[in-house]
This record gives C-alpha cells, structure tokens and sequence, in this order.
C-alpha cells in the first residue's frame, strides 16, 4: 500500500510536447510509471516519442482511462489546465509549474471545491510511490520501497531527505512534494491524514520552511490524531524577514512563519525536530526507537 | 513587486478610491512650487522610498530631519526638500545602509479626526484574499497583532463575487464609522478589494485610513506591492518598477534565472532548489559560520547561468570562502563542475572552494574535480561540509 499513487494509477501528462514536459514524462515512463497519454490543444492526433497526444484531457480520459494528470502547462495556462483535468474527472491532479500567480490559485481552490478531485502542487517536485510509479521530476534512484511517508514543500530537500533516509536503511511508502506556494492544492494535514490511515506507512517525516502557519497547524493535528511516529526539519532559521527564500511561499512577513516558531510548535507536538539539515534521516530513526520503546 | 505611495495613490485614484491631491517633486524649488499649487495652509511632505517607518526615520546626513513632515508655507517645502533629496534615509525598515530619497511626494494637509487600518492579504488558511481592519491605525499591524488583537476584524474576500455590502458594513460597524464615513466605507472596501484582484496584488495597505474632521474617509498613505508571478498580465506595470530600490545583485540574479538574496555573513553559498539552498545557510550557521547569501541556481540552470552565478558570489567582497551544495536531480552535478572549473578560467576564484556533491552524474562530477588540478576542497556529506568550509576561515 502506498498513498496517492499506486498499482491502478494511469497518467497522462498536461503539457508533453513542451521541452520538460516531454523529458520528465520520458523519465516516468522509464521508472515504469504507466504514463499512457499527453495533452496539448492544438497538436491532437499527433504523437510524441510514443506518447499519443490529444486536445483535451476529456478526450484522453475517455480513450485511456487515466485517473491521474502531471502537469507542466506553463504558469499562465497552468490554472486553467488544471480545472480543465478536474471538469474530465482526474482525481489526482499534480502541479509541477512553477511560477502560477497566486490569485490564479485562489481561483482553483474554489473550482475544486465540491469535486472528487485532489490537486498536488503547483511548484512541486510530485509524487513517488517508490517501485510502484514516480509522477514528477524527482531522481527515482534515490528512493527505494519501505515504512516511511515523507512529505514536503521543498525539492532538493526532499531528494536530501530521502537519500539521508536511504543511508540509514529506510524505504519510503510514498514521498509528497506539496510545493512551494502560499495557496496549493494540498497541505501537510492532508498528507499526514493519508499516511495516519495508511497501512504500509509506519512513520513520517516532514520538512517545512518558513512563511505561513502551515507547520503550526501540522502540529496541532499531530498532537489530536498521529500514533505514528513523526520526525521533522524546517528550514530557513536563518532567513531575513521580509525577504522571498526562492518560493514565492517562503517569506517572514510581519514577524510571523518564522522557523523558531514552527519548530516549538513541533515539539510542543511531540515530533523529533532535527537541529540540523544532515540530521533528518536519523531523527526520524530516533523518533521510531522513541516510539518503540516508549 | 514593491511601487511607491505616490505610484499606489495614482492607482487607487484611478480605481475610484479618495486620495488626498499630491505633487510629486524631485527637486526643492519643485517642492516650494507644489506648496503653492496645493493652495492650503499646511502640506505634508513625504520621501518616497520602498520601506516604512519613515516619520519615525532620520536622514543620516541630517540627523535631525524626519523622512515625514508637515510645511506651513513655501520657504520650509524648499528649505525641507533640499534636507531629504539625495540624502540617505535610515529607518526600522531599511536597514542601518538605509534609502537615498530621490522623490518626494507633497500633499495637502487634511484635518484628522480618526486613524484607522485597513490592509488585504493573501490568507493561506482560507485560500482566499482577506480585508483586515483595525481602530488603531498610523501603528504597525503586527503589533496591533500582539498586544490588541480583539482591535482586528477580518473579512474573507469571494473572489467571484467580491467583498459583498454586507461585510463592508460588517467591518465599517465594528470601526464605529457611521454617516458620511460609514457611506464612504461601504463603497471602499469592495472597490478596495476588486483593485486588489483586478491588479494582482500581493498587499494593499492603507495605513493610516483616517476620518477627517468633515466626517469623510481618505487613504492617507497607501502600500502596494504586486505578486511578480502575475506581472504578464500587467505590462504597464513595469514602468513603476524602480530598479534603484533593488539590490542590484538580486535584480542581475533574476535576470539570469537564479534566485538570490543577500546577507551579511562571508561564506558564500552556491545550491540547487530553495528549501535546500535555505537548509545549507542553517547548517553554516549552525558551525559556526555567517553565509553570505541565499543562492538557488533551480533545475534547469545551464553552465552560463551557473558561471553567473559564481560571478555574482564572487563580486561580494565580504565573501571568503565558498560552499557548493548540490543535490543533482533534474541538475546534473556535471553541469555545476563544468561551471565551477570554467569560473576559475573565466572568473578568477582565488578563495577556498568547498563542493559537495551527491545525485545525477556524482561520480562522473567528481571525477572532472580530482582530475582538475585545482585545489577544491571535497565533501563527503552536509556536516563535512560545513565543518570543512568553517576551518577554511579559521584558519
């Protein structure tokens, strides 16, 4: 088992005759994820290093079944492919542009609203169920099947993270790149939810940054409903306020999302905060000993 | 993107909003003139410069001048004018280097009654714009925040449908408007609201909001930035754009592709992705050591974007060493070699190079390192590293 992503996901991909569309897909379909199909208005009919591409998602739902679209629609098409997959009924929709302003995502959070549909991203590096299918651009050799959920709103972070777990003798279920941005289509609660009922995740790691309050929050709702044993890193205690870290989501403003901040809350919480960047993989190794002999 | 309060007001006028009648002047016989043309008894003269604080700011050049202050005739416009233009105004929110004040905004003075807050924001939580309000306006909300938050009314904002006249009364009540300024409010808020979505913006504050002594409302100051991923939609915007508000390094960065913001410490940092490159400045401070910068090259960079990047490090002078960490995915580590061995060519790198590597093509990385020649200091792992690049420094 594994979340999000599993043995009956079918992908196709918003935006595969694009110069990183077309790589990344190449680069899922070798990892073996079935990306059956991509999508570009305009050159339907047409084909793309094997892939089939159509005009519209609905079309390419209907002719290969696919419940899952990766998307790499540049920023200023982005929101409207993305309510376009969720109209053809794509219930796993992961966002990987970067760069969609963010009232665009204020106005799909509404669309989506009232749909069998969930939005990864955008920003994001996506979605990998180790073994199984990676959607996204994260390097697949670095992951290797196992008990840990790792989720995330960084990329090379989280590529650091799953390599440091490795080194440590730890798999992971599934790894979720949330993304970067103020407003996205999935939070740490969610992810956490998802691993809490998820039989073949036995503990979580997390790795936040500073801006917002979404941290915080992950905190509280780890104290109310984890039993799994939870490890966590945030990044940016150095960060000056007022300054955009990179994502346009990283930023103290007004004195507030500050990583001293989230990592008290986190503790208050119960998790195994790791002091250090190099220290993830072995404080959530601290936190499963802690559990199990607690 | 962040304009001046001149550039906001001239975009709130436009929306429908009331301002109170400004010149803007760049020069002390300009701003005698502008006195003369507002007509009152008093006018305020304003530096323009892309941070707050400025009543409470002093010029450093003139320690007793305010970056704020009210005229009462011609002569004192000139006499303030030639006190602030060209000079370096110091605030809580610029910094000790401070802003040199090129612009200045002249305004008629208006009898204040009140001073309330008004502000929209991106809430993340509800993923939707929301107006705040406060009673306690002319203070910083952050510390109306702290110590009064029952003093804050929030409104969601539907973007469909917009700040409703109902909420606008909402708020306009708990601020105690009521007459001409509670009439005035529950036109303000929504067209306040719709200039924020119709412009893309990622803060409107009006702050102070003030009730005059008549009973109307105007927007004393305005604060307006824009969110940059939406700028396609707003090529006009770009003229209000000043480049001199920016670092220069920051501006070249963007230009390049990279990501990059500056610090005060002298370990400069090289990495791929933000919550990394964020990661590694923690991890040096952590040692013991002060980064110099936050610099993400992102996934895509190719070895020109990464020879500028080099280049841009370089030309910090508080820059000793160097920490390159990479974590190849989508970024090859023999991409970041093939930079880095061109930069000594091409730059010149006379500091210690520290470079750890791991991910895509590593070995193949480090192999084009140890054949090179060149003294780098290698890696192993993120705690090496920052421990390697630390002693460089102590040494």
């Amino acid at each position: 088992m594994s979340i999000l992503v599993n043995e009956s996901t079918k992908v196709i991909c918003q935006g595969i005759t694009g110069r990183a569309g077309l790589f990344h897909s190449q680069q899922c379909r070798e990892y073996g994820t079935p990306l059956v199909a991509g999508v570009t208005p305009g050159k339907g009919g047409t084909e793309v290093d094997g892939f089939p591409v159509y005009d519209t998602v609905a079309e390419a739902v209907e002719v290969t079944g696919a419940n899952t679209s990766m998307v790499f629609v540049p920023p200023r098409f982005c929101a409207a492919a993305i309510i376009e997959a969720a109209d053809a009924g794509i219930e796993l929709i992961i966002a990987i542009t970067e760069g969609v302003p963010v009232l665009d995502m204020v106005r799909v959070r509404r669309e989506l609203l009232g749909k069998n549909c969930r939005l990864v991203g955008p920003n994001c590096p996506g979605v990998i169920t180790p073994g199984v299918a990676k959607i996204g651009i994260m390097p697949g050799y670095i992951h290797s099947p196992g008990p840990v959920g790792l989720v995330s709103r960084s990329g090379t972070l989280t590529y650091e993270a799953a390599w440091q777990l490795g080194n440590v003798g730890l798999g992971q279920s599934t790894c979720v790149g949330i993304g970067g941005d103020p407003v996205n289509g999935t939070n740490f609660i969610d992810v956490l939810e998802l691993f809490q009922a998820d039989p073949a995740t036995e503990s979580v790691l997390m790795i936040g940054e500073i801006g917002g309050n979404a941290e915080e929050q992950a905190a509280d709702y780890i104290t109310a409903n984890m039993t799994k044993p939870v490890a966590a890193f945030i990044a940016g205690r150095t960060a000056p306020p007022g300054k955009r870290m990179g994502h346009a989501g990283a930023i103290i403003s007004g004195g507030s999302g500050t990583a001293v901040e989230k990592i008290a809350s986190l503790e208050a919480a119960g998790v195994e905060v790791a002091q250090s960047p190099a220290d993830m993989g072995t404080a959530l190794k601290r936190a499963i000993e802690k559990a199990a002999s607690a | 993107m962040k304009i001046h309060e001149y550039q906001g007001k001239q975009l709130l006028r436009a929306a429908g909003v009331s301002v109170p009648r400004g010149l803007v002047v760049k020069s002390a016989d300009d701003a005698a003139t502008a006195f003369e043309e507002l007509g009152g008894e008093v006018a305020i003269i304003k530096s323009q410069i892309h941070a707050g604080g400025r009543g409470k700011g002093r010029f450093r050049e003139a320690p007793d001048q305010s970056g704020v202050v009210l005229l009462r005739s011609a002569e004192e416009a000139r006499e303030n004018a030639s006190r602030m233009l060209g000079n370096t105004l110091v605030t809580v929110q610029t910094g000790e280097e401070g802003k040199t004040v090129k612009t200045l905004f002249l305004e008629e003075g208006l009898d204040i009654a009140r001073e309330l807050y008004l502000g929209i924001v991106i809430d993340r939580e509800t993923c939707s714009p929301v107006l705040i309000a406060s009673t306690e306006g002319g203070m910083a909300i952050e510390e109306v925040a702290a110590e009064t938050p029952e003093k804050i009314f929030r409104e969601a904002v539907d973007i469909s449908t917009g700040l409703t006249d109902q909420q606008a009364r909402a708020i306009a009540e708990k601020l105690d408007l009521a007459g001409t300024a509670l009439e005035n409010a529950v036109e303000l808020f929504p067209t306040l609201c719709r200039f924020f979505v119709e412009s893309d913006c990622s803060l409107t504050e009006i702050n102070p909001l003030v009730v005059t002594g008549d009973g109307r409302l105007m927007c004393l100051d305005a604060k307006v930035s824009f969110d940059d991923n939406a700028m396609f939609r707003h090529e006009d915007f770009e003229t209000l754009r000043d480049l001199d508000e920016e670092d220069p390094a920051e501006v070249r960065a963007a230009e390049a592709g990279l990501s990059y913001v500056n610090l005060d410490g002298n370990i400069g940092c090289l990495v791929n992705g933000a919550g990394l490159a964020m990661s590694t400045m923690d991890l040096i401070k952590l040692h013991g050591g002060e980064p110099a910068n936050f610099l993400d090259v992102g996934g895509g960079a190719d070895v020109d974007a990464v020879t500028e990047a080099f280049r841009i490090i370089l030309e910090d002078d508080n820059v000793k060493a160097i920490l390159v960490n990479i974590f190849g995915g989508i970024m090859k580590c023999d991409t970041i070699v093939e930079a880095l061995l061109g930069a000594y060519e091409n730059v010149g790198i006379t500091i210690p190079l520290i470079v750890r590597l791991e991910g895509t093509n590593v070995e193949l990385a480090r192999e084009m390192l140890e054949s090179s020649g060149r003294e780098i200091v290698t890696a192993t792992d993120l705690t090496d590293a920052a421990q390697k690049v630390v002693a460089t420094l102590e040494a």
